[in-house]
């Protein structure tokens, strides 16, 4: 019997990636999830961090700044206007969306939230420089 | 009668409008492939969007502490009208297609005696509706100079209506734009997107699942839903995009013909005008000759 179910990974612009996975491991807002078969239905929405997806094997590794996510019956569906795959995050891009965020977090005017959102981003931007 | 000349002037003049049609029918024709494919790749993204606020919003749909965004204000008494038009013109009815589906909304809402506040995205629906509504328009967007328009540009409109709504400037909000069937047929619609109008699930989608909601519904719903508008404006700029490549192909194509058949029906008359002459001359001559 197989442990696998559907992912789809979709942003405003394009399918980023419709396959099967065995394991996918999301950064949802409180905390880091990992979805396997046969999980409960589910909604949930993200914050900035990685998406890890295994399937027999492969693994690829997305980053996203946020989204929402969907499972019902074996199916995952992850929504997120930002999703860039990590094999894209070259150093530049990923050093300017750093200093933005860096110069965003140090103005006052921004709300807990946003600044809890924002040091996520970094944090886990600069995890990934390592 | 025009003279010769006159006439050959004006074939060259048709002539050359008739290219500069038919380039802009080439490039809108390629630029209308991208447009759709955009526009098509980007419907999963809003639909699936919608599924997930409707299953959402069944599970919390009896509570009374629903967020405004989707129960609305209780008041019905301000509308805020989104004009979405093209920034250039020579499309054909598009932007008054629009312009034209808009003004009997306007002339509705004006009629029942309520508050209209009108933002414009694109400058040729401003230019339609200045005349007679201008003094409604609480705001001008248009994107013209950047290149390509993207999520940002979307969120950017988003966030104003949001900030709009937050500080209760108005109860409903409808948004204008062409939808894209196909290259010939584009469709204006009038789309209110606050509040969320509750569609009847159909019994094919209804999921009798029982979510488990991470954080609480409610705070999910608070994220969702301005993101859920931030995507229907960029749905409607993209079926808008393509409506307009679509729209502007159709005019040119039309153009070229017309203009083909402009200048079939001037040489005719060009040929006529100068035998007429040539004879007028030779009936001069043998007369003359006869005469003699």
């Amino acid at each position: 019997m197989s442990e696998k179910f559907n992912l789809e990974i979709i942003s405003p612009n394009e399918i980023v990636l419709k396959s099967e996975a065995e394991e996918v491991i999301i950064p949802a807002f409180e905390g880091q999830m990992t979805i396997l078969k046969d999980h409960i239905a589910l909604i949930t929405y993200l914050r900035p961090g990685y998406i890890k997806v295994s399937n027999s094997n492969k693994k690829e590794v997305f980053f996203v700044e946020e989204g929402t996510v969907e499972f019902s019956k074996n199916n995952l569906l992850i929504l997120s206007s930002n999703v860039i795959n990590v094999k894209d995050l070259t150093g530049t891009i990923k050093e300017n969306i750093i200093k933005d965020s860096t110069a965003k977090l140090s103005s006052n005017e921004i709300s807990d939230k946003e600044r809890y959102i924002l040091s996520y981003k970094i944090e886990s931007l600069k995890e990934i420089a390592q | 009668m025009p003279s010769l000349d006159d006439l050959r002037k004006r074939i060259s003049s048709v002539k050359s409008t008739q290219k500069i049609t038919k380039a802009m029918k080439m490039v809108a024709a390629a630029k209308l492939r991208k447009a759709q494919e955009n526009a098509e790749k980007g419907r999963p993204y809003s639909e699936k969007m919608k599924n997930i606020i409707n299953n959402l919003a069944n599970s919390i749909i009896e509570k009374e502490t629903a967020p405004k965004l989707i129960a609305g204000t209780g008041q019905d008494k301000t509308y805020l009208c989104v004009l979405m038009t093209a920034d250039r013109g020579l499309c054909g009815g598009f932007n008054t297609n629009i312009c034209r589906l808009a003004k009997t909304n306007f002339q509705k809402i004006i009629k029942e005696g309520k508050t209209l506040k009108i933002i414009t995205v694109g400058t040729k629906g401003l230019d339609q509706i200045k005349r007679d509504y201008g003094k409604y328009v609480i705001q001008k967007l248009s994107f013209k100079e950047r290149k390509k328009i993207s999520f940002q540009e979307a969120e950017e409109v988003g966030k104003i209506i949001l900030d709009l709504f937050h500080k209760n400037e108005f109860d409903k909000c409808i948004l204008f734009y062409n939808n894209f069937k196909n290259v010939i047929t584009q469709i204006p619609q009038a789309q209110q997107i606050i509040p969320a109008k509750k569609e009847k699930a159909s019994s094919k989608s209804t999921t009798n699942d029982f979510y488990e909601f991470e954080p609480e519904e409610d705070e999910i719903l608070e994220n969702l839903l301005p993101k859920n508008i931030s995507t229907q404006i960029f749905k409607a700029f993209l079926e808008n995009a393509a409506s307009e490549q679509g729209s502007r192909m159709t005019a040119m194509d039309n153009a070229t013909r017309n203009a083909g058949e402009l200048v079939e029906k001037l040489t005719i008359n060009y040929n006529r005008t100068r035998q007429a002459s040539i004879t007028k001359e030779l009936i001069e001559i043998i007369s003359g000759a006869e005469s003699l």
